[in-house]
């Protein structure tokens, strides 16, 4: 009896929590939707890609409301960072874990999981203090694509490389033996059996990231430039979505403000498309 | 379906909760400009706590909200950040809360002592693009604006009749800090910003400097006496003879008990 009701206690504080952080997530994604439409009304859906500019107003009339270039932004960066922190973070994972000295290994993962901690905030201001001077140097105005790019790829690389190495650790030892005893040299086991096996994990930690460098606010904002123009070379600025949203929400009235919480709502599908192009390519392409 | 049901009431109830709250004996009701209302909003919340029978309630909704809501009896205190024309000044009566005064910065490292006002159109409409045609050394003008809706934005547009789509720059920036130190790092680069925050950090020894306009050195002392051109008043309106205790949460707001908070906000303190 005693048993059994301590299962039902398990149980429904379980649910209850279960039901709390998916009710959260639905109550913010209605809340985005409602605040949306009086814009999606006044202004109308297919403006928000064929006007002008960005020049939003507090009436709809008055303003012009194109997100195409803040798309734009947002995909390119997040590319950009993703594509550049890839490669580094899982041969990190992997000097890690199978060429480094336990020893190194040890210092080296405390050293990413310190990188990993670190807030945007201030690799934001790290970015706007040395590295935008340097592009300057080379192109002004140095607030660019590039910069956005370089310090999203620095924030992302550590949990890349600490969940590369998760996923390798999870991999059985027993592979690395059996390729052993087949006379396979080191790369050639990591290489050959080591990566495909890990594939799954290496693949849900590139989209959690993906995930991270779309949301990825202040940082991006202070070094990106924040032009609302789709750039034409790394060397210029651009503006992602969340940096729109965090520069005006705080002084925008009326169809201004619902425009940018349609700002956020795009956001809000890249996620779902991302998270639904996981699963899809986790389900057809990995465990086959 | 019957869970997620009792789970809103549970959410109702809750809301009603928060919702009850001892009665007050005093109202005062603030609106008008989003520029004011967040200085207010800081002196309402110290007034508040000092004199725990008034409750002060701050809306925004425009300077001209502000002059028009104390006369219609909408609102106690109207807040406006302009000057009022002549029409509005019959049957209302200002109050001076403070001054905004903003002011362009560039690096200081640049020997550009000063610019024209058609200069600085050129620069942020881009007509201007090299410190050479403005009397500098050669290099490529880095023009920052400010975040739309921005105070900084709407008083340099008023101030030289721009729309924003005539703005053509480089660089957008939000936050104060953010536009200080893209011009401390970039020896090219220009924008402008309210005053107070300019001076403070000034003082604190980031290389940009202030610089004059028309004639009239950038400073506290030029924006406090109305002198320094770009620059306005932030005034707090109210039908003629307040009630004792409108007056009295009006003098507290123009005392210099509170002039550190018109600092924090980057404003200049008048009294």
């Amino acid at each position: 009896m005693s048993r059994y009701s301590k299962d039902w206690f398990l149980v429904w504080s379980l649910r209850i929590c279960a039901f709390v952080a998916g009710a959260i997530t639905l109550l913010v994604a209605v809340f985005i939707v409602g605040e949306s439409l009086p814009a999606l009304r006044h202004v109308g859906v297919s403006r928000f890609f064929t006007d002008p500019s960005w020049h939003p107003d507090e009436f709809a009339a008055q303003g012009t409301f194109n997100l195409v270039p803040m798309l734009a932004g947002t995909l390119i960066i997040m590319t950009g960072s993703v594509l550049l922190a890839t490669p580094f973070g899982i041969a990190a994972a992997v000097f890690c874990h199978y060429y480094a000295p336990p020893f190194i290994a040890r210092i080296y993962r405390r050293i990413l999981e310190l990188l990993a901690g670190i807030p945007s905030v201030v690799f934001g201001f790290w970015g706007l203090v040395v590295l935008v001077p340097i592009i300057n140097q080379i192109q002004p105005p140095g607030q660019s694509v590039l910069a956005a790019t370089l310090i999203l790829a620095l924030m992302i690389l550590p949990t890349i490389a600490l969940m590369a190495d998760a996923a390798l650790a999870n991999v059985p030892v027993d592979f690395q033996r059996a390729a052993a005893s087949l006379g396979l040299t080191h790369w050639a086991t990591i290489r050959g059996v080591i990566l495909p096996a890990a594939r799954s994990g290496l693949f849900t930690g590139v989209i959690l990231q993906s995930g991270r460098a779309i949301g990825e606010t202040l940082a991006v904002l202070m070094v990106a430039g924040n032009i609302p123009k789709i750039p034409s070379s790394f060397f210029e600025p651009a503006r992602t979505l969340t940096a729109n949203i965090a520069l005006e929400m705080a002084y925008a009235l009326g169809d201004h403000r619902s425009a940018l919480f349609v700002t956020g709502f795009l956001l809000l599908l890249i996620i779902i498309a991302l998270v639904a192009a996981a699963e899809w390519i986790s389900k057809g392409r990995i465990y086959d | 379906m019957r869970f997620s049901r009792h789970a809103q009431l549970l959410f109702l109830a809750t809301l009603t909760l928060v919702g009850c709250e001892e009665s007050v004996r005093q109202k005062i009701t603030v609106t008008g400009s989003s520029t004011i209302a967040p200085l207010v909003a800081e002196i309402a919340k110290r007034y508040e706590s000092e004199h725990p029978g008034i409750r002060i309630d701050v809306q925004t909704g425009g300077s001209s909200r502000g002059i028009n809501d104390p006369v219609k009896g909408l609102a106690d205190i109207g807040m406006s950040s302009r000057a009022l024309k002549e029409s509005e000044i019959d049957g209302r009566v200002t109050h001076l809360l403070a001054r905004d005064g903003v002011g362009f910065i560039i690096h200081a490292s640049n020997p550009v002592e000063e610019l024209s006002d058609e200069q600085i159109l050129g620069i942020f409409t881009g007509t201007l693009n090299d410190w050479e045609e403005v009397g500098g050394v050669a290099g490529e003008i880095t023009s920052a604006n400010r975040a739309d809706g921005r105070s900084e934005l709407e008083l340099i547009m008023e101030f030289y009749d721009l729309k924003r789509a005539d703005f053509q720059v480089d660089l957008i920036s939000g936050e104060n800090q953010h536009a200080i130190k893209t011009v401390a790092g970039d020896p090219n680069a220009i924008t402008y910003l309210s005053i107070g925050a300019s001076e403070f950090d000034i003082e604190n020894g980031v290389p940009i400097k202030l610089l004059p306009l028309r004639g009239v050195a950038a400073s506290s002392e030029t924006v406090a006496s109305g002198q320094f051109p770009l620059g306005r008043p932030l005034l707090l309106v109210t039908a003629p003879e307040p009630a004792p205790h409108i007056a009295a949460f009006i003098e507290f707001a123009r005392s210099s008990e509170v002039h550190d908070l018109v600092k924090q906000q980057s404003y200049v303190p008048v009294q």
